[in-house]
């Protein structure tokens, strides 16, 4: 799927899906728009999740604290600075890509559960930092009613902002995964040691992939602001870093668009799940018990599997 | 600042630096021999809690309900610990550590919502046993808590007995073995399921037994197993990989960096912890003491 993109075949399917995504809020109720807004930010949070975890082989374990200072970043240039909010949405993913240049410089000399384990403590500290700043972060009620620029206002408004950005977000990062340094980046994670023997400066390229994840976390802390008008802790708190995580692993982290189908999946479950029952999160963590058990590489990553398999076993038969 | 002041604050560090140290040697034992970073580990410790809130009732709420707890929810926790263990995390043992995080944290998820289907989610609260009402006047006359004097002496006893299980008896020298080379040990013709099995129940009823601890001194309620997994996870990391006097340290520097934090500056007290751990892994990637791995 997610070699087909440029292909003609592949085209063809694109411009398809783009084009339902486009005429959705003519056919939906708002509630619906609202939620596929909420799946397309949350899928572009996991997948800049994936970008360091699945193709650069970092342990990356706390990535919501970079979509939770992207998110705060825009929501405290809107209210406090009284600047436009067309900057605020460009400054928050800012933020959130130098603090991830900043905690990835800490971080990189550890490897695997280390740097992980590293990584949370960071995070636990910014978390606890607007936690308890009452007078600047709002604390533990956070920030609500951030008003946006009246043309993305509406729900409407929101889901094609959403769209657009998440857009131009995907086919960029799908790009940097095609680019030179993106299968560098593989290469690391296939063997590092190899990797380096070669010549290739192997912590630069992953902080790179540090600070492009933190961007990509935050521009979708940004769309989080556009489509909800609120930001408060919990976005940032580390059981939100193991759902995204999740989200990787369900939709199949060693594909381009697991993540984006993994964050659909939750996002759904949860939602209608939560609608029957109290216990959503029983049902949740039964699902991923399951998941791990049989499919460990994704639901995408087992179709993409299935699909691999089959011609070979019609030529067998041949 | 006065003296007294931060000679409460240390006392009333150090008696939280028992119940994370209690809850984190658990955890150090299992990632230490079983490798298995195990988030459910925070929810064993709400389960033990809750446990303890309805044993205690179920005695008439006095002393004898106390002590039945004290008993009762660690076992209670290591029974199930133990089914999960046998059920499931045994056929994991091979795969990676992401993945056991994750299999972990979906447990930490369904024990989370099983508490919540079991005790309802409002606080409950678990009285202090008679015995251990009152106060004891401590130096410069600021009154110390009986119970949190007896988690003072709860503390060195655990660890001292959790030393001798680990060095002195035979499974602890199997499970030391085992946690350097697994096929080894499984060569000379021991059974090392079962051995991973009773580490791993050992690991989860230190973790029952925090929550039993902890619980006639803060109200239980659901989500205090999200705190401290990572406060656990921390001072394992901190102190060094498997390494019981480790798990110590860091519970030492956790605690009393967070009462004398609050005291420094009461706002961002809960910060000064997570400030400490950063800056000991920035100088000791590896922890402070020898990781067992």
């Amino acid at each position: 799927m997610a070699t087909g993109i440029l292909n003609i075949k592949g085209r063809i399917w694109w411009i398809v899906a783009l084009v339902v995504l486009c005429l959705v809020p003519f056919v939906l109720p708002r509630f619906y728009v609202y939620l596929l807004s909420i799946i397309l930010l949350f899928g572009l949070f996991a997948m800049s999740n994936n970008f360091p975890l699945g193709f650069g082989g970092i342990y990356q374990l706390h990535h919501a604290v970079f979509y939770g200072v992207g998110a705060y970043g825009t929501a405290l240039v809107i209210t406090k600075s009284g600047l436009s909010p067309w900057i605020a949405f460009i400054v928050g993913p800012l933020i959130a890509a130098f603090l991830g240049l900043v905690m990835g410089i800490i971080c990189i000399r550890l490897s695997k559960l280390y740097f992980g384990m590293l990584q949370i403590s960071l995070g636990s500290l910014v978390w606890a930092v607007v936690y308890r700043w009452y007078s600047f972060t709002g604390g533990d009620d956070g920030i609500h009613g951030i008003s946006v620029p009246d043309i993305i206002s509406s729900y409407k408004g929101a889901y094609y902002f959403t769209l657009i950005v998440t857009g131009i977000s995907l086919y960029v990062l799908y790009r940097l995964l095609k680019s030179p340094y993106g299968s560098v980046l593989q290469g690391i994670r296939d063997n590092p040691v190899r990797s380096s023997m070669i010549g290739v400066n192997v912590k630069k390229h992953q902080l790179l992939a540090l600070v492009i994840a933190g961007f990509f976390a935050g521009v979708a802390g940004t769309l989080f602001v556009v489509v909800d008008n609120t930001v408060f802790p919990d976005m940032m708190f580390w059981t939100l870093s193991l759902e995204a995580v999740i989200m990787c692993l369900l939709g199949g982290w060693l594909t381009f668009l697991g993540p984006m189908l993994g964050a659909a999946l939750i996002v759904i479950i949860r939602t209608f799940v939560s609608t029957y029952t109290l216990y959503w999160a029983l049902v949740l963590g039964i699902i991923f018990t399951l998941v791990i058990f049989f499919l460990p590489n994704g639901v995408l990553g087992w179709i993409e599997d299935a699909v691999k398999r089959k011609p070979n076993l019609a030529e067998a038969k041949e | 600042m006065d003296v007294t002041g931060v000679l409460n604050q240390v006392f009333v560090g150090l008696s939280r630096t028992v119940i994370l140290f209690i809850v984190s040697s658990g955890l150090s034992l299992i990632l230490g021999v079983l490798r298995i970073p195990n988030v459910a580990h925070g929810s064993l410790y709400m389960i033990g809690a809750f446990m303890a809130f309805t044993l205690s009732k179920l005695f008439g709420g006095g002393d004898m309900g106390f002590w039945m707890a004290l008993i009762g929810a660690p076992l209670a926790v290591a029974l199930i610990s133990l089914v999960a263990e046998r059920g499931i995390f045994q056929y994991l043992y091979e795969r990676e550590h992401l993945m056991l995080i994750l299999l972990t944290f979906a447990f930490s998820l369904v024990f989370g919502d099983l508490v919540k289907i079991v005790w309802g989610g409002e606080y409950k609260s678990v009285p202090v046993p008679y015995m251990f009402q009152g106060f004891i006047p401590l130096i410069g006359g600021l009154p110390f808590p009986l119970y949190n004097l007896f988690l003072l002496v709860c503390g060195p006893i655990i660890a001292i007995l959790l030393w001798l299980l680990v060095n002195k008896t035979k499974i602890g020298k199997i499970a030391r073995a085992a946690a350097v080379d697994m096929e080894m040990v499984g060569a000379v013709g021991i059974n090392v399921s079962w051995v991973f099995a009773s580490v791993f129940v050992i690991g989860c009823l230190l973790a029952g037994l925090g929550g039993v601890l902890v619980a006639p001194t803060v109200s239980v309620t659901l989500g205090m197993d999200h705190t401290l997994i990572i406060e656990a996870f921390l001072i394992v990391i901190m102190g060094g990989l498997g390494n019981i006097w480790g798990a110590l340290l860091g519970a030492l520097i956790f605690g009393l960096s967070q009462s004398l934090g609050i005291l420094i500056w009461p706002q961002f007290g809960i910060i000064f912890p997570y400030l400490a751990v950063v800056i000991v892994l920035i100088f000791r990637p590896t922890g402070l003491l020898k990781a067992t791995w």
